[in-house]
């Protein structure tokens, strides 16, 4: 039974075969880069261009104050956060899913899960604990940020 | 005027901070020194100075470091025992009035240098050790990605081991407990150096155990032999892949919260403080974010050298290698899903009790189904009772206890029975002596003929491990029956005298453990002694399955003359059924990495600024960081790290490979 | 088990030792290796960020986010960073083009912008500091001294790599080795930025919201 499940996967992560001979045929001066994608001028630029047109509202709408809401300002610069966080991925920093056969992407991935989990875990564990065990930090804390 | 000055060259030492008043310190001290002396008399009168310094202490090799690694565990081994022994013995005799032989200041840092010790100067260098040496062998790799980082790596660790050692003999070390929780470990409640000491061991052995989980990530992403899919990785790399993959997401999480709580105590910020808002359970949720991937950073190297054992041994392919694979991969997320069960008591409340109650059962399944695996590929094989093997029984044995005593800790109810008392000291013990420890000797006893061309004595081997499985169980199980009653840890004198008994039978477990230590000592030896007898020259002496047996042993400095072509799972053994010519010809001349002894100056540097920023001797500190930046940059300069050994360098250790082969009738 | 491990009848035994082998170019690993460092980076800001998430509120009686920063400011030095990424970008396009001047002017501007940053930063640091709101005054501004600090420090230590490299290139040119190094540092810029992204956006625009 071990015999054919591990056949099946060799085939599935045939890559890595391709992978292993890649560095036999390469040589060094051909890609000091190891195969990490190159940036276009023209690439910077529109990462460039996509930031102004994302960081610029954000703060345009904190400091004006358009929106009455800051529940719905804050909903709106945190997306606009995320979305800029993936431009710079993709025009700075490069990203995408074939340099070194997916394993920055794989590690990318792997890191934004475990960032959410610790950042959200802290968040709703403190948030609990401060509620049943801090009851007068709680007022404290209500009476100083109003 | 002049107290000023001397403040400013010596900061907070001071002729105080030499213990010269504690007997015991003192014997220890004496002890220490007349043996540091010897050894070096001895190496000075061998003349093994510039041997050691060209052929070890400046060796990117990862071969040799990884020997660096476990030597360095079994050193500090001693030590954290040491503490064991003088814990056992203060809890059997402090009854009813008698104090015992440890004052209170001085029992509190022996139990944290205890924990200190063994989980991060004896069991992390000793999975780092393994791994350093194995996995560039069984991928078909001559060295790790970053040969240079590797011995930097290991000299950042044994930095911070001496930082703690030093420790004992100035100043004082910590007395908070192995996590330093705060508030006790602010600087209101702990002035003195102890935490100090506790931060700066911790944070340069960390930037070591970090960039060398980077380094052996890399290496197996990228170094691996042509032809090794994924899942044709043989199953102790798999493990050190995941290890590695936790090792790099945890270990930045201690770093951070460390340096929190060094502002706090440096700078006077308020994270952990009970005023100015700072908030102390934050520090208990955050190093458990670490804490917990970190048992797992500890314990599945070992799963990893028990499934290659057990699979030699048994003279069979691992049972479900598939599964232990994505065992392993379940076990690395889910890792990161159970931390608040160190600490349900402290009032999270229902709701976030019982998610991570119910994370930590749900993670015992892969474990338990690695553990039928295991059963599975014994079962109707044909086992040799090695002493590896014999290790890998016990652990199974052992382990399996601990584990379940771990699934009943993980119900919140009755962990409010459970928390910080005896019974949880013998649960970790119980998976960590049973799992890692037991894991690391089964290695040894493994690799051992790998690493030096000769099998450990068996007589001498058999012993140890009887000592160490009885001992464990006499010394642990009293625990177990002192928690269910309610001792909690870390108690030093105790008043109801029914409880002594328990306590005296813990120290004559702790006894046989020590006589398990000593037969392994002496097993060491009497090998050494007996290597001719011992010499195995095929390279193979298990009958191995993976391909760090498919080299001589020890293997040459480029491990492999020709790349292996991976076409199997168990690609020796592969190799072996299918008769595969070893190439006798046609060597060339093998690109390698120089040796460089920019890794223990740097790391030398680092112990300095870790040591003046303890005492507060500003000017020293500073110039120690101006000096690590220096040489840093300075190193970067150095683009020469390259040579080539010699085609005919590789041919005479290829002749001698294939005569010893001819002499073992191969 | 034994009928796998049997060549199949009528097939050649298989290639099993690669006699006619390349070796590894020098450097392949690196920026993956470089790239799982950033990760590991990651997470130290994740912990701080999560310490500023759960310290955000506490000032203990002192001042509040809304009262002590300056967005105009913080805007500028968000400008200052990004200009800096798009000159680090065009010093790796002339890099591939293999102009050595054109490399080391765009790297002392990219260096000039994030001296800027710093000099802002430091400036806002000291006018808190002055105006009474050191980290110590409150858990809130630990965690914001902290996280913030943690992204300046970073900022140096690229700056100070910034200066070792521009040495190297007009030393020994652009070899491979120093191409790479040159990669590397520009994820690490790169990467600040992104981090820039979320102090800006968690810290300053949602603390003045808060």
């Amino acid at each position: 039974m071990s015999a054919d499940t591990h056949h099946g996967h060799a085939a599935d992560h045939g890559h890595a075969h391709g992978n292993g001979h890649g560095h036999g045929h390469g040589h060094g001066h051909d890609d000091p880069h190891g195969g990490a994608a190159h940036g276009s001028r023209k690439g910077y630029w529109i990462g460039f261009l996509l930031s102004v047109l994302l960081t610029a509202p954000a703060f345009a709408l904190v400091m004006s104050g358009v929106i009455a809401d800051p529940r719905l300002t804050a909903g709106i610069v945190m997306a606009l956060a995320m979305v800029q966080i993936v431009v710079h991925m993709i025009y700075f920093l490069h990203m995408n899913t074939k340099s070194e056969a997916g394993w920055t992407m794989m590690a990318l991935i792997f890191t934004v899960i475990i960032v959410v989990i610790v950042i959200s875990g802290s968040l709703w564990v403190m948030y609990h604990m401060n509620l049943n065990m801090m009851p007068q930090m709680q007022a404290e804390m209500s009476s100083a940020g109003m | 005027m002049s107290d000023d000055l001397i403040k400013t060259i010596f900061g907070r030492l001071s002729l105080e901070s030499f213990p010269i008043h504690e007997p015991i310190l003192i014997g220890t001290f004496a002890m220490v020194a007349l043996g540091g002396a010897a050894l070096l008399g001895a190496l000075t009168y061998f003349r093994l100075w510039g041997y050691l310094w060209k052929e070890w202490f400046t060796s990117v090799d990862h071969k040799k470091i990884g020997i660096m690694y476990i030597v360095l565990a079994l050193v500090m081994f001693l030590r954290g025992f040491a503490d064991a022994l003088m814990m056992r013995a203060q809890q059997a005799i402090a009854f009813g009035g008698n104090e015992g032989f440890l004052p209170a200041h001085h029992y509190d840092q022996v139990f944290t240098a205890h924990g200190v010790i063994m989980i991060f100067f004896v069991a992390m260098p000793f999975v780092t050790g393994l791994m350093n040496y194995v996995v560039p062998l069984q991928i078909g790799a001559r060295d790790v990605s970053f040969p240079f980082l590797n011995n930097f790596s290991f000299w950042m660790t044994v930095s911070g081991a001496v930082i703690v050692m030093m420790s004992l003999f100035v100043g004082e070390f910590a007395r908070t407990g192995w996590l330093a929780m705060a508030p006790l470990s602010g600087i209101d409640y702990s002035p003195d150096v102890g935490v100090d000491y506790y931060v700066w061991a911790l944070q340069i052995a960390g930037v070591g155990t970090l960039l060398s989980g980077v380094n052996l990530l890399a290496t197996i992403i990228k170094m691996r032999a042509p032809g090794m899919t994924l899942m044709q990785m043989p199953i102790f790399t798999w493990s050190a892949l995941v290890t590695n993959v936790l090792i790099v997401a945890a270990f930045p999480v201690l770093t951070a919260v460390l340096a929190m709580l060094s502002l706090d105590r440096y700078v006077g910020t308020n994270f952990f403080t009970n005023t100015g808002g700072g908030n102390p359970m934050m520090y208990t949720n955050m190093i458990w974010i670490w804490g917990h991937p970190e048992v797992y950073i500890l314990i599945l190297p070992a799963f990893g050298v028990f499934s290659e054992v057990v699979s030699t041994f048994s003279g069979k392919r691992l049972f479900g290698y598939t599964s232990m694979v994505y065992a392993l991969i379940v076990i690395c997320i889910l890792s990161y899903l159970v931390w608040l069960h160190h600490f349900f008591t402290m009032g999270s409340g229902a709701s976030v009790n019982s998610f991570f109650g119910i994370t930590t059962m749900i993670i015992s399944i892969p474990t338990g189904a690695k553990i039928f695996n295991w059963m599975f590929t014994m079962y109707r094989g044909r086992i040799r009772f090695e002493l590896p093997m014999m290790w890998a029984v016990a652990f199974m044995l052992t382990f399996v206890i601990g584990g379940m005593t771990g699934v009943m800790l993980a119900v919140p109810p009755a962990d409010f029975q459970f928390h910080n008392s005896l019974f949880l000291v013998a649960h970790f013990h119980n998976v960590i002596i049973g799992g890692v420890l037991f894991g690391m000797f089964a290695g040894v006893n493994y690799w051992w003929p790998k690493a030096f061309g000769f099998k450990l004595d068996k007589f001498w081997g058999t012993i140890s491990f009887w000592c160490w499985v009885v001992g464990f169980w006499v010394a642990f199980t009293p625990l177990y029956v002192l928690g269910l009653m309610g001792v909690t840890r870390r108690l030093r004198a105790f008043d109801d005298p029914s409880l002594q008994i328990w306590f005296v039978i813990a120290a004559v477990g702790a006894l046989i453990i020590a006589a398990g230590i000593g037969s392994m000592l002496i097993q060491f030896y009497v090998s050494i002694r007996d290597r001719e007898k011992l010499r195995d020259f095929t390279g193979d002496p298990w009958n191995g399955r993976t391909l760090e047996w498919a080299t001589s042993s020890p293997p040459p400095a480029y491990n492999f003359a020709f790349s292996p072509v991976i076409h199997d799972l168990d690609a020796w053994h592969d190799m072996k059924q299918r008769k595969a010519e070893r190439p006798t010809e046609g060597f060339r001349a093998i690109h390698m990495p120089k040796n460089t002894g920019a890794g223990i100056i740097l790391a030398g540097l680092s112990t300095v600024f870790g040591v003046a920023m303890i005492w507060y001797i500003w000017w020293l500190a500073a110039l120690a960081f101006v000096a690590l930046l220096a040489v840093a940059i300075g190193h970067t300069f150095n683009y020469d790290r390259d040579f080539h050994i010699p085609a005919e360098d590789v041919v005479k250790n290829e002749d001698a490979r294939t005569r010893a082969l001819q002499s073992a009738g191969i | 088990m034994s009928t796998m491990t049997q060549t199949p009848p009528g097939t050649e035994n298989p290639v099993f030792y690669d006699l006619d082998e390349h070796e590894h170019p020098p450097g392949h690993s690196t920026m993956l290796g470089f790239w799982l460092y950033l990760m590991s980076d990651c997470l130290i800001f994740a912990m701080l960020f999560a310490a500023y998430g759960v310290y955000g509120g506490s000032y203990a009686g002192g001042p509040t986010a809304r009262e002590l920063f300056e967005l105009p400011l913080v805007a500028v030095n968000t400008t200052m960073l990004l200009l800096s990424s798009i000159t680090y970008g065009f010093a790796m396009i002339s890099a591939d083009e293999r102009k050595r001047g054109a490399v080391l002017s765009w790297l002392a501007i990219t260096a000039l912008f994030g001296a800027a940053f710093l000099a802002i930063e430091l400036y806002e640091f000291s006018n808190l500091i002055h105006e009474g709101a050191g980290p110590q005054r409150s858990a809130f501004l630990s965690s914001f001294f902290t996280l913030v600090g943690t992204h300046g420090l970073h900022v140096t230590f690229g700056l100070i790599w910034l200066g070792t490299l521009m040495v190297q290139v007009s030393r020994r040119g652009l070899v491979d080795a120093n191409l790479r190094r040159l990669q590397c540092l520009s994820l690490f810029w790169h990467f600040l930025d992104v981090i820039w992204i979320g102090v800006f956006t968690f810290v300053y625009l949602l603390g003045v919201l808060r």
